[in-house]
């Protein structure tokens, strides 16, 4: 039977969104699109290969923690995936304040891909297809949707480009050199050619991953065990997910001078040192060859043995990423305690690869050039799957609000770790692979894991993202809190209840009755003191039975309030600024008084904000106020 | 950049800095009223808006100045609160006193362009945009200050950048200890911290001592005379003197024995600090003084060298011109060459000399307007547009808040607060220094982390 052309039309209709890419990104923006109610198709090249995790099996740490749990908030889907395929959790920082405290998981590499697809197959809305996309489809100027490599045309009205390091991606190993996107598959052409076409600016950029090894030629009993918590916490806030019981432990061992003697060796073959390499790479993730060489003082430096899974044997080799020849990365890792038996399972390698600077978007992740044209992950510029994924998220909500012709939805800098992120990126763009850092967010006391549903999951309940269900835990966990705030600020505690408690902390005693929440914000002293010295207290804590995540909120608004008001007073003096809108299309170079370099910049970055034009490196105060007063008429 | 407050009152000097007749400082905020009143001779609380008074601002009971103070209340207000401007008269020392008097009173004095911003979150800024970017000078002058201060006191810059890098060394180990706490780098004690941050107050406490109110408005242009005590250096001060009919006082400087004359020439003031003249001697007194007189020099903006023509040849004046310039000059100083007592030789001389310098005769007065006008172009080149007393008290303020933040630091320290919250008043210091020193961003201190620890498991 002759099968006319015309059948492609039922096999894969028109979409409202096409994802280009199954990572992190890809994943949370066909999930977050299609939760909303648009029809989306992710295409990608290899359907075995859905939400890899191409780096180390680990999710979270210090400031990507608090991403996740943010995405979590939101309504994405990293979160209960990370719970669901983590082997151990580790609540990090817990001696600093509550602002640092960062979850980390340790995940089995295969059940977190394996989660992934399952939540997305599981949600309706989203279709699948495997092919290269190799263009865009634009007619008129218009996106109409892409092209893929094997011929076909695919129509959406929007389309989301999360390509990772798939675009032109080169692999070096060694004096070897070979296309590819990630380790045993391959690159994508063709996207980053029509872009520059299209007006784009693009550039490269490089990271590495080490490589990985046999568990079963390990010795662990020369190294160090790193157990999970003893009271494993989880990332996702919802019910859907249970901490885990049983837990497996990373271990820690040492490289040393013998290593790096090898590892010098095979410096002249090194395509970091040869000259290959020519793009940039993150500055806080340097291969093993670059550390031995910029700080030569130091006789060791620490490898994190990372298990991959529940039940595999493989073992990522934290620590140790190189480009060295396979043979040096061998005999380099044979001089290691515990590895002098070791078996490697692949080797490690840099990959370079097209990205896009992100100064080319809007806070929406839209492209200024293309409508309808979103980037997420790190085609942007960024590193790290927490980044990717909060990033397709934002595009996935985004793109879906576009097609329904409502107004985008853009977090700010005091509300979320993705707002710091998505304004650096499209303000002051990236020289190297972006990674969140505590310190680029100026309201980091605000921006704490334990309360992103608070900041967060009204925000995204009222564009029609996070579940009713969600909202309703996050009210209850309102009211919860409020009711023990309001106990502790009412019930007084004596002397003799308290005394012995504050003599055993090194605090001062007191000598008549005081509020309890007054003694709660001194150093050192817990709500669990509290309610241990005054037994009334306890009893009214009990009496009103709330969840454990409303007695950490209660005790950590109380304990900082201080603070955390004044840190409330800062943003609120920023945010006036935000408040300020600039028209799109002001013609700067028009306002004589503007620095020649501000109008450059200003021209280039097109902010929305006086706040946001503040931020423009090159952009003086005398601009803003040049600004203001252009505004002002 | 940021904005402080909005709810403080702030004031500015709204004139160009320098002397004239008179000159208008300006106050806005809902406290400028009662700020005005508590200094001012007569009472304003019934006074309405666009009212003009007439009495005197006073310290305590000393009088300060005469002046003109006008009021217009809110709305009806070029920012749109209250404001009030008080007129006063045109002299840098009693403009930077009444400014010093309305701070301690609890005003704010105004970052740049901070009038105009408040007049536009209030909708005022229909108002000419002349009135703005008036505003705007005062960050202008702020970079011609940075280059006065540069230039006069030489190593002001060098430490306002070491400071920076204290600030930035102490910040980043604390940032080290939150961002990177998995990795296997060695973080700072708390006595570590501590010496960081002692190192960071005494460094804010040496500026404040260098830079405090009074110098600020004493120093004027250092003016160092080299000559031998026959050249006719107190005959040249004297004509000066009197010709302009200046303030003269006898100041005792900062070295025992050095005398300093001010002398004010169109509203600058110069500071003329004689020396005891360079040449070779084997005395050993003499050898001292003259260790002495390159130290004048290194610390002068302008060098001016007398030669005595009356006992020297011209190419023995040449010569010595030829060797000073060699020997002493070593920063960034102008050599100015006065060749004394042409009245004395022959005229024809004179004009042999003119392309080495100035010629002319103190005791008979010629050539003395030429000298003027060649001290003011030295530092009217320098100098860009004036502001340099009042960015001088900013930075002075700046420094004091800052002074606050640290001692807030040092206390967290001593309390054992964890660094997330050590970091918010560390925060606050950066930011305010930021104006002197350059801002310290986010990407400053992770650039200071990773070239200073291996990073990166």
């Amino acid at each position: 039977m002759n099968v006319p052309r015309e059948t492609m039309k039922n096999m894969l209709p028109e979409y409202d969104v096409i994802v280009v890419g199954g990572g992190h990104a890809g994943c949370e923006a066909a999930f977050s699109a299609a939760k909303m109610g648009s029809n989306v198709l992710l295409v990608t090249m290899n359907l075995q290969n859905i939400a890899q995790m191409s780096c180390n099996p680990a999710m979270g740490g210090v400031a990507k923690g608090q991403i996740v749990r943010e995405i979590d908030a939101l309504g994405g889907g990293s979160g209960i995936v990370t719970d669901k395929s983590a082997i151990q959790f580790k609540m990090l920082n817990l001696s600093k304040g509550p602002a640092m405290w960062s979850p980390r998981t340790q995940n089995d590499r295969m059940r977190f891909a394996e989660e992934w697809r399952l939540q997305l197959e599981r949600t309706e809305n989203v279709h699948f297809w495997q092919d290269m996309v190799n263009g865009l489809l634009i007619e008129d100027g218009k996106l109409k949707g892409v092209k893929t490599v094997i011929g076909m045309e695919i129509k959406s009205k929007a389309v989301v480009l999360t390509n990772g390091t798939f675009l032109n991606g080169l692999i070096h190993l060694g004096e070897k050199n070979f296309s590819g996107g990630r380790s045993g598959e391959g690159a994508s052409y063709g996207i980053t050619e029509q872009l520059v076409d299209l007006g784009f600016e693009t550039g490269r950029m490089k990271t590495g991953t080490p490589p990985r090894v046999d568990g079963r030629s390990l010795d662990y009993s020369k190294m160090e065990e790193q157990p999970g918590d003893e009271n494993p916490n989880k990332f996702s806030y919802s019910d859907h997910t249970d901490s885990l019981s049983k837990q497996r432990s990373c271990y820690i061992t040492y490289t040393n001078p013998k290593t790096h003697k090898v590892l010098k060796g095979g410096f002249d073959r090194s395509p970091m040192f040869n000259g290959s390499i020519k793009s940039k790479g993150p500055r806080y993730c340097p291969s093993i060859e670059d550390k031995i060489n910029r700080f030569a003082e130091r006789d060791r430096h620490q490898i994190f043995v990372e298990p991959e899974g529940w039940e595999t044997v493989e073992i990522y080799v934290n620590g140790f990423s190189t480009s060295l020849p396979e043979e040096v990365q061998y005999e380099a890792l044979k001089t290691i305690p515990g590895f002098e038996n070791v078996k490697m399972f692949r080797p490690g390698y840099a990959i370079e690869y097209d990205y896009f600077p992100p100064t080319q978007l809007t806070h929406s992740l839209e492209t200024k050039l293309v409508d309808n044209l979103f980037f997420a992950g790190q085609i942007n510029g960024t590193t790290g799957y927490e980044e990717a994924a909060s990033q397709g998220l934002m595009a996935g909500i985004n793109v879906h609000l576009k097609l329904q012709g409502k107004e985008p939805f853009i977090l700010g800098r005091s509300d979320a770790y993705i707002g710091v992120l998505i304004d650096d990126l499209i303000t002051k763009g990236t020289e190297e692979p972006y990674r969140m850092f505590t310190s680029r967010a100026e309201f980091r006391i605000l921006l704490r894991q334990d309360n992103a549903d608070l900041r967060l999951t009204n925000l995204s309940h009222q564009i029609g993202l996070a579940s009713t269900e969600q909202l309703d835990k996050v009210n209850l966990k309102i009211e919860q809190t409020n009711a023990l705030k309001s106990i502790l600020k009412k019930t007084s505690v004596a002397p003799d209840e308290i005394n012995s408690i504050l003599e055993s902390k090194n605090s001062s005693v007191i000598k008549q009755k005081q509020k309890a929440n007054s003694l709660l914000v001194r150093p050192h002293i817990s709500m669990s003191d509290m309610r241990s010295a005054s037994e009334f207290l306890d009893q009214k804590i009990k009496d009103l039975d709330p969840t454990q995540d409303a007695l950490i909120q209660a005790e950590i608004q109380i304990k900082y309030d201080g603070y955390i008001s004044r840190e409330q007073e800062n943003a609120l003096k920023l945010n006036r600024l935000e408040e300020v809108k600039i028209p799109p299309h002001t013609d700067y170079s028009t306002l004589s008084s503007l620095s020649a370099e501000a109008v450059e910049k200003l021209t280039e970055i097109k902010p929305v904000t006086i706040g946001q034009a503040s931020r423009i490196s090159g952009v003086s105060p005398s601009d803003v106020s040049i600004l203001l007063v252009y505004l002002g008429r | 950049m940021k904005f402080e407050n909005p709810d403080d009152t702030i004031c500015a000097l709204s004139t160009p800095q320098g002397v004239g007749a008179i000159s208008l400082i300006r106050l806005s905020g809902k406290d400028c009223l009662s700020i005005v009143n508590s200094v001012f001779s007569k009472s304003l609380e019934t006074a309405g808006t666009h009212t003009a008074h007439f009495g005197t601002i006073k310290n305590d009971k000393q009088i300060l100045d005469e002046v003109l103070v006008t009021i217009f209340k809110n709305p009806q207000s070029f920012t749109g609160e209250d404001l009030v401007e008080i007129g006063c008269h045109g002299s840098v020392y009693i403009q930077a006193q009444i400014l010093k008097l309305l701070i301690s009173k609890g005003a704010r004095l105004a970052g740049p362009g901070e009038f105009s911003m408040r007049a536009f979150f209030n909708g005022k800024m229909d108002l000419s945009q002349t009135e703005a970017v008036a505003d705007l000078i005062a960050s202008g002058s702020e970079k011609a200050h940075k280059l006065a201060v540069h230039q006069m006191r030489g190593g002001f810059s060098k430490e306002i950048s070491e400071l920076r890098q204290e600030l930035m060394n102490f910040a980043s180990l604390i940032e080290l200890e939150l961002d990177f706490s998995e990795e296997d780098v060695e973080f700072a004690d708390r006595t570590q911290l501590e010496n960081l941050i002692n190192l960071v107050d005494n460094k804010i406490n040496s500026l404040l001592d260098s830079f405090s109110y009074g110098n600020a408005i004493k120093n004027g242009v250092p003016v160092a005379i080299v000559g031998p005590p026959n050249a006719g250096k107190s005959t040249l001060l004297n004509a000066l003197l009197n010709e302009d009919k200046a303030i003269v006082s006898d100041i005792a400087g900062t070295t025992r024995d050095v005398i300093e004359d001010v002398v004010v020439l169109d509203g600058i003031e110069f500071r003329f600090i004689d020396t005891a003249g360079i040449r070779d001697t084997t005395d050993v007194i003499e050898n001292l003084g003259i260790k002495r007189s390159y130290d004048q020099i290194k610390l002068a903006r302008i060098v001016l060298l007398m030669v005595d023509l009356a006992g020297s040849s011209v190419l023995d004046a040449i010569e010595q011109v030829k060797s000073f310039r060699e020997d002493a000059i070593s920063g960034g100083q102008s050599l100015v060459c006065v060749f004394n007592k042409i009245d004395e030789v022959d005229e024809n001389i004179g004009e042999s000399l003119k392309s080495e310098g100035l010629v002319i005769s103190a005791k008979s007065k010629l050539g003395l307007t030429e000298l003027r006008e060649k001290l003011l172009q030295e530092v009217g080149e320098e100098e860009g547009e004036g502001g340099v007393v009042v960015t001088n008290i900013r930075h002075y303020e700046i420094l004091q808040k800052c002074q606050v933040s640290v001692e807030k630091v040092k206390l967290g320290l001593e309390a054992q607060i964890t660094g997330d919250l050590l970091a918010m008043d560390i925060r606050e210091t950066m930011n305010l220094l930021g104006e002197i020193t350059g801002e310290i961003s986010s990407d400053d201190l992770l650039g200071n982390i990773f070239a200073n620890f291996c990073i990166g498991k």
